[in-house]
């Protein structure tokens, strides 16, 4: 074969790349993980005036089998880590996690013992809203950018690798690997687990 | 209506030295052992003069170094008397105790649970003595003034309580066998992050129990951490369908602290948004339970309206759902220049839409034969199960907290508390769309009445000073200097107060040790015993009628969970 084949054939592999990404990209089907107060804000962006189904993503599921997006929707707490993680296994490849708002992100002004510092503790997350809750406009122009992401076959932040040293870290307190405000503080689970003076055994916080 | 010092007379002649009386304002205040609780709890239902029938609230508050370290503090209404009452009792640091409530308020059970929970109380009787809001893997007692807010412990889907009464349960007999349906936590259906099990005998319910805690983000912890007027965005995040209603709630109850005299016009102005906020909270109620059992259109036609109000609150503060307007003394400013064309052109908008969905849906047949008869609650089932707001009002009891004891201003407009009788989901529904037409005529009234004025309290020990004399003066320099730095700081005491959030009677109650922080502050939430009293209106339903029920109750999950 001349080199001339070669070139056909990865041409065609990037046409049908990009009509994979363009197909892909314009119908994102969301999977409103709504869980506070951003899920409102949701409720109104697909809502007649704002109307998310000019921008191909309107098609909301419930059930993660039918989705591509799962949008994070509000503060996830402790309670809640292994439903968000069973739910996002349970949608099909390829996948995207959209974090709405400040407390998904970073757990928002909730420094406290039941709320996750930022999903992605949990899983991995693709674009971050800012926000409490963040504007119609801004859920829509994360959904803009996520669409572009997907139209370049852009592959996924580092974030993978993030949440793999979060978890291997579970259970046991991160405290002086990097900035104390980002990291979770786990308590030691210690043998006599519902006794009140285990807490006070348990590492000091990162709080104030 | 008894007086504070009648009822204390009336105690008093019957327990005599068994009860001490407290010199409490607000309310009448009683302490008792926890040997005579019962019996004193007792005595306050069944005496007809005293007639306690609602449990509102009962709550652990700790306080380190005293020689009985906790006190768990109970708040009654009398809905025939109008009148309230706090039954405290004191107990030890060492195994902590006391006998349960639920024998004579069933509404207590969850409260129960909760103090047990951040508080590590225990009661004895109990039936389900469980953690309800953290997980099962948290250790330590988080609300215990000891207790390290920024310590979390890790959650392994083993630490999810698994609902055993439900599971546990046998066969029923002369059928072949029943399953267990698990809805939630994640459910398009239950709007949050509620969780319900259900025993299904084919489609008919035979029991099922609530999880809840999904949400719980520890607002009472955090708000200990922070100055009074820094607890205004928390408590915005409440109930976050009308998020001004709480704000106001919470600022009402520190202002009576205080005693600060809040300016007319801002009293003015947090009526008519937060009527509008009731408004928006129970368009999101109807609209859902709609969506829920199969009429998506009236959804669509809500939220035209939602948004229209959404644009006078952001005019207003900037945002549109967490407003934090709200100022301790007043609001943060004043509402724009034509706030009061903006709001008549919503008066004039708002009832269309309303029109649109009572045309649509309140002679529908297949509305009615999902909703008439389904989720009964009798009078007497409601007021023992907690409830307040429109799901009280909708079994036959006309008790709104605006009306049985005004603040600022409500007795001085016309309007009536809408209420039903029967009690199920189709009264519920009727009861909240007459309740939006009266805020509608609330809101006309006091914006014919909104007086020029000042919108914040001038006293400096409350509210910043205006920000040109603290560049230009040395005195208001001070004060700002001292607000920002120190924080409001509230007169030693406990406090509660009371107001009408979108379901029900909104309560916090303070406790202050006369520092800019709070020592502690305990929502009533209104969502609360609401839920607690899912189990028992859905059973003998089917599965669609649970729906049906769940979404006529608007359990708000930040409320609940807090």
């Amino acid at each position: 074969m001349t080199g001339e084949g070669e070139i056909m054939t990865t041409r065609l592999e990037g046409l049908v790349g990009w009509a994979r990404g363009w197909a892909q990209g314009n119908s994102l089907w969301p999977l409103p993980f709504g869980t506070a107060c951003c899920a409102i804000e949701f409720m109104s962006v697909v809502s007649s005036h704002y109307d998310l189904s000019r921008f191909g993503s309107e098609v909301v599921r419930f059930s993660p089998r039918q989705s591509d997006v799962m949008i994070v929707a509000g503060t996830v707490v402790d309670k809640m880590t292994p439903v968000l993680r069973q739910i996002y296994e349970q949608m099909p490849e390829p996948k995207w996690v959209i974090s709405m708002g400040a407390c998904a992100s970073s757990g928002g002004f909730y420094r406290s013992y039941h709320v996750v510092q930022g999903i992605d503790e949990v899983v991995p997350v693709d674009v971050y809203v800012p926000g409490c809750p963040p504007t119609p406009e801004g859920l829509i122009q994360g959904i803009l950018m996520l669409q572009d992401r997907v139209k370049k076959g852009l592959g996924k932040p580092r974030v993978e690798d993030r949440i793999r040293d979060r978890r291997a870290a579970f259970g046991r307190p991160l405290a002086g690997t990097g900035p104390a405000h980002l990291l979770p503080v786990y308590g030691q689970v210690s043998p006599s687990a519902g006794e009140p003076e285990a807490a006070s055994a348990a590492p000091a916080s990162t709080e104030k | 209506m008894a007086t504070r010092e009648a009822i204390l007379e009336k105690i008093q002649g019957r327990f005599a030295d068994r009860v001490t009386a407290q010199d409490n304002k607000d309310l009448a205040t009683i302490l008792v052992t926890p040997e005579n609780l019962v019996e004193v709890a007792r005595y306050f239902r069944d005496e007809p003069e005293l007639a306690c029938d609602l449990l509102l609230d009962l709550c652990g508050v700790d306080y380190p170094g005293r020689s009985l370290r906790f006190e768990t503090v109970t708040h009654l209404y009398s809905t025939k008397k109008n009148h309230r009452v706090r039954v405290k009792v004191r107990l030890p640091e060492e195994n902590p105790h006391q006998p349960t409530l639920s024998q004579i308020w069933p509404a207590v059970d969850w409260f129960e649970r909760e103090c047990f929970d951040l508080m590590g109380i225990r009661f004895d009787g109990h039936r389900n003595l469980k953690r309800i809001l953290c997980h099962d893997g948290f250790q330590g007692h988080a609300l215990r003034k000891d207790y390290d807010a920024g310590q979390r412990w890790q959650c392994v889907p083993g630490n999810i309580q698994v609902p055993e009464q439900i599971l546990g349960q046998g066969e029923i007999r002369d059928h072949f066998e029943t399953q267990v349906l698990n809805l939630g936590p994640s459910h398009p259906a239950t709007h949050g992050t509620l969780r319900i099990v259900v025993r299904l005998d084919g489609e008919i319910i035979v029991g099922s129990e609530c999880e809840i805690g999904y949400l719980h983000r520890c607002f009472e912890k955090m708000s200990e951490a922070h100055f009074y007027n820094q607890v205004i965005p928390y408590t915005d995040r409440l109930n976050y369908c009308s998020p001004m209603l709480n704000g106001i709630g919470y600022a009402r109850a520190v202002e009576e602290m205080i005693g600060a005299d809040v300016p007319l016009r801002a009293r003015r102005i947090r009526v008519i948004l937060g009527e509008l906020s009731r408004i928006m909270d129970h368009m999101v109620c109807i609209g859902t339970n709609l969506v829920d059992i199969g009429a998506l259109t009236n959804f669509w036609y809500f939220f035209q309206p939602r948004e229209e109000i959404y644009g006078v609150l952001e005019a207003c503060c900037g945002s549109r759902l967490t407003n934090s307007y709200v100022r301790i003394g007043g609001l943060s400013a004043d509402v724009p220049k034509n706030f009061v064309e903006e709001v008549r052109k919503l008066l004039v908008s708002i009832p269309k839409h309303i029109d649109d969905v009572d045309r649509l849906i309140t002679q529908n047949k297949i509305f009615k034969s999902r909703t008439v008869g389904v989720g009964k609650a009798t009078a007497e089932q409601a007021v023992a199960w907690g409830f307040t707001g429109p799901c009280l009002r909708a079994s036959g009891v006309p008790f709104d907290v605006r009306k049985a004891s005004p603040y600022d201003g409500y007795d001085q407009f016309d309007w009536d508390v809408p209420y039903a009788t029967d009690g199920d989901t189709y009264s519920r529904y009727l009861v909240r769309m007459e309740e939006m037409r009266q805020s509608l005529k609330i809101i006309k009234q006091a914006l014919g009445d909104l007086p020029p004025g000042p919108v914040i309290t001038g006293d400096w020990r409350v509210a910043l000073p205006p920000k040109e004399r603290v560049y230009n003066e040395m005195e208001p320099l001070i004060w700002h200097f001292k607000l920002i730095y120190e924080g409001i700081k509230v007169p030693a005491g406990e406090h509660y107060s009371m107001s009408e959030g979108g379901n029900g009677e909104l309560g916090f109650y303070i406790v202050s040790d006369g520092s800019g922080h709070p020592h502690r502050i305990k929502v009533r939430p209104p969502c609360f015993p609401l839920f607690q009293a899912f189990p028992a209106l859905a059973n003998g339903a089917m599965v669609s009628d649970a729906i049906a029920i769940l979404g006529s109750l608007n359990i708000i999950a930040g409320e609940l969970d807090r």
